[in-house]
């Protein structure tokens, strides 16, 4: 929270703090010319400090707060505390639409398509009552057919519109891979930047609650080498509603990840307008002894497993790296510089996934500083199974991640 | 067609016999007049769902040799492409358009360069008629810096964002899911223009397609869907690709039209009705409407079930698929040289300006020299055109967004240059 306010008032401070690159540590978004945008006050992208103030760090710790609480999906109900404390405490994916809302307000271009987004509501209720307010024409209801729905989205982002097509599940999104790959990762390149591809694609992935093989596919290591588009994953209501909105704003196709688990967690976010910078990873708990690299639901098996490690002494790093593609470096190297060890923690498939395009890129820029080899503990190679018990294995537990650390540490 | 070939005769003959009225003709200023001429289509339209259009069509000289001029200088322009390909200036895939002029060119005429057009890969000629210059073709063509695209996109990727081509697509009838999104936009921003989404009756066997379909007659978009067929999907005949070749009947509740490729002036006719059809019927009038109400408003159409429809294009190409592609294993060389003898669009233009008496056959091939010079020039300035700098390998990869740019893994070094 202090960052944010840290932005608007003394620019000049923060500025003055030693930085060995990038000069503007806070950008200054500025309205882009669109038609009838509200007058929204300027406000701060924050970026986390590179440096090695480790308590400087209020959304870590404010995360940190709420971490204890939020493996299982049951909101946390603290009614007593929300008066006093600022900002408004809501769901993951009322966060989303809160997010989606306001940015449909702000800018008239902005329309979603997707399956039952409209008059359903959505099949997760990220779009519930966006179609009443805003039409039908804003908040269309497609039939079942991905691949002409994104390609219809590729098309009106390719005239200046910015549409939200969702995938009722990340998975059902793989029949549109053409559109995405070749049409809305490539264009803007092959017309010479003729045209950009202001479009996102967004919907939950990820291994749910016995969803079985086919609605618990991870997309994320599919469209990781698609040049021209960028990934973002979200994890918490206030990085959902940053990455929203970021996502929406920017020119270039952003493919948005939810997680199906996710959706219901609580969190207290800000009134105020603002987002999340789409290239940066959010340090999630500092510490010294190792670098926990994850993303989406896997945050949440990390910090459990940190819990642990902590009782038994050791004080682990745990980054959220939230951008999939590009992945940002200079938050994780930093990170390595400082701990030399590395352990990633991914949901996505141990073959070519997220988690090993991470390991070659640390191995390639930080390998003189590692200590010990990088593990990175991903799913099981396998199709989801329906079985509660194997569906558990496929993916990464607590225990797991404890082992690897302590395996890391000797 | 009979009845021209008559007429241009017998006002050879007349030439010849009253030389200096003819020469006084002949000084008629040939590309200014506007008087109207009408010219009657090859063969009558068929229809699905809908009525005809009339088989008269209303030209005048001007357009006459606007037509001629442009389908001479497309058909060199891509005889030119296949000597230079052969001459490997131009690699990987060419795919030329040299037999289905026609199409590109009465489409232009019939509409405004608010309308989208969009296309597969066959593009250069629409890129063309669309304001594309010579230069930027060939440029792209060979990979410079004056591309269109800057070289970046290559034949199957030809765009013209200030006149609404949204190009250029390589593969087969994912540009349809895309021409319906640009219909959906100008429908979301009241534009009161169509887009034009053309594909070949290959693709017309694609599943997005009829997605596509669906949807555009479901939400009422402006969107022609034309089917460039032009009887092979690459080596495959349609009757061993299609169960039902009928392409402008595929769309069951939408109307279809199917009209003869080659005459320019049909494609005009059938575009300006389309488009009329689409804009009256479309969204703009809008599910207000009673049934009855829409039914007085049409003046051409009887039945108005859907605002989208099909235009079937029977057209034909001379070249093979593509340039590695001779052409000849699936189809007789006599099929070809029948097609260009009877049906051959530019042929039937001069005999339409000969027969009109609006030119003489030496004029014409002046200015079939001029363009031949026009497109040689072009390929000399576009062999000048430096190839793109190494630095053009990383730009436009992603927009500039939210001020920031890329960085390396220090954020030292910068990795990509994002404009």
């Amino acid at each position: 929270m202090a960052a944010i306010f840290q932005g608007v008032g003394a620019a000049p401070a923060l500025s003055s703090l030693p930085s060995n690159s990038f000069d503007s540590k806070n950008i200054l978004f500025s309205p882009r010319r669109s038609f009838s945008v509200r007058k929204a006050p300027s406000f701060v992208v924050v970026r986390s400090d590179g440096t090695m103030n480790l308590d400087l760090n209020p959304k870590g710790r404010r995360a940190q707060q709420f971490i204890a609480n939020a493996v299982a999906t049951k909101e946390d109900s603290s009614a007593a505390s929300s008066s006093s404390k600022p900002g408004h405490e809501l769901l993951l994916f009322e966060a989303l639409r809160e997010g989606l809302e306001e940015e449909m307000e702000r800018d008239p271009r902005v329309c979603v398509m997707g399956e039952d987004v409209g008059h359903y509501g959505g099949s997760y209720k990220v779009t519930k009552g966006l179609a009443t307010k805003f039409g039908d024409l804003r908040v269309l209801d497609t039939p079942i057919a991905e691949n002409s729905f994104t390609g219809m989205g590729i098309g009106a982002a390719m005239t200046g519109l910015r549409p939200v097509v969702e995938g009722m599940n990340m998975g059902f999104l793989l029949l549109a891979f053409n559109q995405i790959s070749n049409n809305c990762g490539m264009l803007h390149y092959t017309s010479g930047g003729q045209f950009t591809i202001p479009i996102v694609i967004r919907g939950p992935g990820g291994v749910g609650r016995q969803l079985g093989a086919e609605h618990s596919q991870r997309l994320e290591s599919y469209f990781q080498s698609v040049p021209g588009i960028q990934m973002v994953a979200c994890s918490t209501p206030y990085n959902a509603k940053g990455l929203m909105k970021a996502a929406l704003r920017s020119e270039n196709p952003v493919i948005l990840f939810e997680h199906v688990l996710l959706y219901n967690l609580k969190e207290r976010i800000p009134d105020e307008d603002y987002i999340c910078n789409l290239e940066e990873a959010e340090m999630v708990r500092p510490g010294e002894h190792v670098t926990i690299l994850t993303y989406s639901r896997m945050r949440y098996h990390v910090m459990q497993a940190a819990k642990t490690l902590v009782n038994k002494g050791y004080d682990p790093e745990v980054i959220d790296i939230r951008s999939l593609k590009p992945f940002d470096l200079y938050t994780i190297g930093n990170s390595v510089k400082k701990t030399h060890r590395v352990l990633i923690v991914e949901e996505c498939m141990r073959t070519g996934g997220i988690g090993a395009s991470l390991t070659a890129a640390i191995t390639e820029n930080f390998h003189d500083y590692l200590d010990a080899p990088i593990i990175c503990l991903s799913s099981q190679d396998v199709p989801t199974p329906y079985a509660g018990r194997l569906e558990e294995w496929t993916v990464v537990q607590p225990a797991q991640i404890v082992t690897a650390v302590e395996q890391l540490c000797q | 067609m009979a009845l021209s070939r008559l007429a241009s005769s017998s006002s050879r003959s007349a030439d010849l016999l009253k030389p200096l009225c003819s020469a006084i003709s002949l000084r008629r200023p040939i590309s200014t007049d506007t008087t109207p001429i009408t010219v009657e289509t090859s063969v009558p339209f068929t229809s699905h769902q809908c009525d005809t259009p009339s088989r008269s069509v209303q030209t005048n000289a001007k357009e006459l040799f606007t037509f001629f001029r442009d389908m001479a200088l497309m058909r060199r322009m891509e005889i030119a492409a296949d000597s230079l390909y052969k001459a490997k200036l131009i690699r990987g895939f060419c795919h030329l358009y040299d037999g289905q002029e026609a199409v590109a060119v009465g489409m232009e005429a019939a509409i405004t360069k608010k309308d989208c057009i969009i296309t597969a890969y066959r593009d250069h000629c629409t890129f063309v008629s669309r304001g594309g210059t010579l230069l930027e073709v060939f440029a792209e063509l060979m990979g410079r810096q004056a591309g269109c695209s800057r070289g970046k996109g290559g034949s199957m990727h030809f765009y013209k964002k200030d006149s609404n081509f949204y190009g250029g697509h390589g593969i087969v009838g994912a540009q349809v899911p895309l021409g319906c999104g640009l219909a959906f936009a100008q429908k979301y921003s009241k534009d009161e223009a169509v887009t034009f989404a053309l594909y070949g009756d290959g693709a017309a066997n694609q599943g997005q397609l009829f997605e596509a379909l669906n949807i555009s007659a479901l939400w009422d978009l402006p969107a022609i869907l034309v089917c460039e067929n032009n009887h092979y999907g690459m080596g495959t005949a349609e009757w061993r690709a299609a169960k039902s070749p009928a392409y402008y009947k595929r769309g069951d509740y939408a109307p279809g039209l199917k009209v003869d490729g080659m005459d320019a002036f049909a494609v005009k006719q059938a575009c300006t009705f389309a488009k009329e059809h689409a804009l009256k019927n479309g969204p703009i009038r809008g599910k207000s409407l009673s049934l009855v109400e829409a039914i007085k408003l049409t003046s051409s159409c009887s039945v108005c079930c859907a605002y989208m429809q099909i235009l079937e294009m029977d057209t034909y190409r001379y070249h093979g698929h593509s340039m590695s592609d001779p052409g000849s294993t699936y189809r007789t060389r006599d099929e070809i040289t029948g097609v260009r003898q009877e049906r051959d669009p530019v042929e039937r233009i001069r005999k339409l300006i000969l027969s009109h008496d609006l030119a003489t056959e030496k004029e014409l091939k002046d200015i079939e020299k001029e363009i031949r010079k026009e497109v040689d020039d072009a390929i000399a300035q576009a062999k000048e055109n430096p190839l793109p700098e190494s630095s053009e390998l990383f730009t436009n990869v992603y927009a500039k967004g939210l001020g920031v740019e890329s960085f390396g893994a220090d954020r030292k070094e910068v990795r990509a240059i994002l404009p």
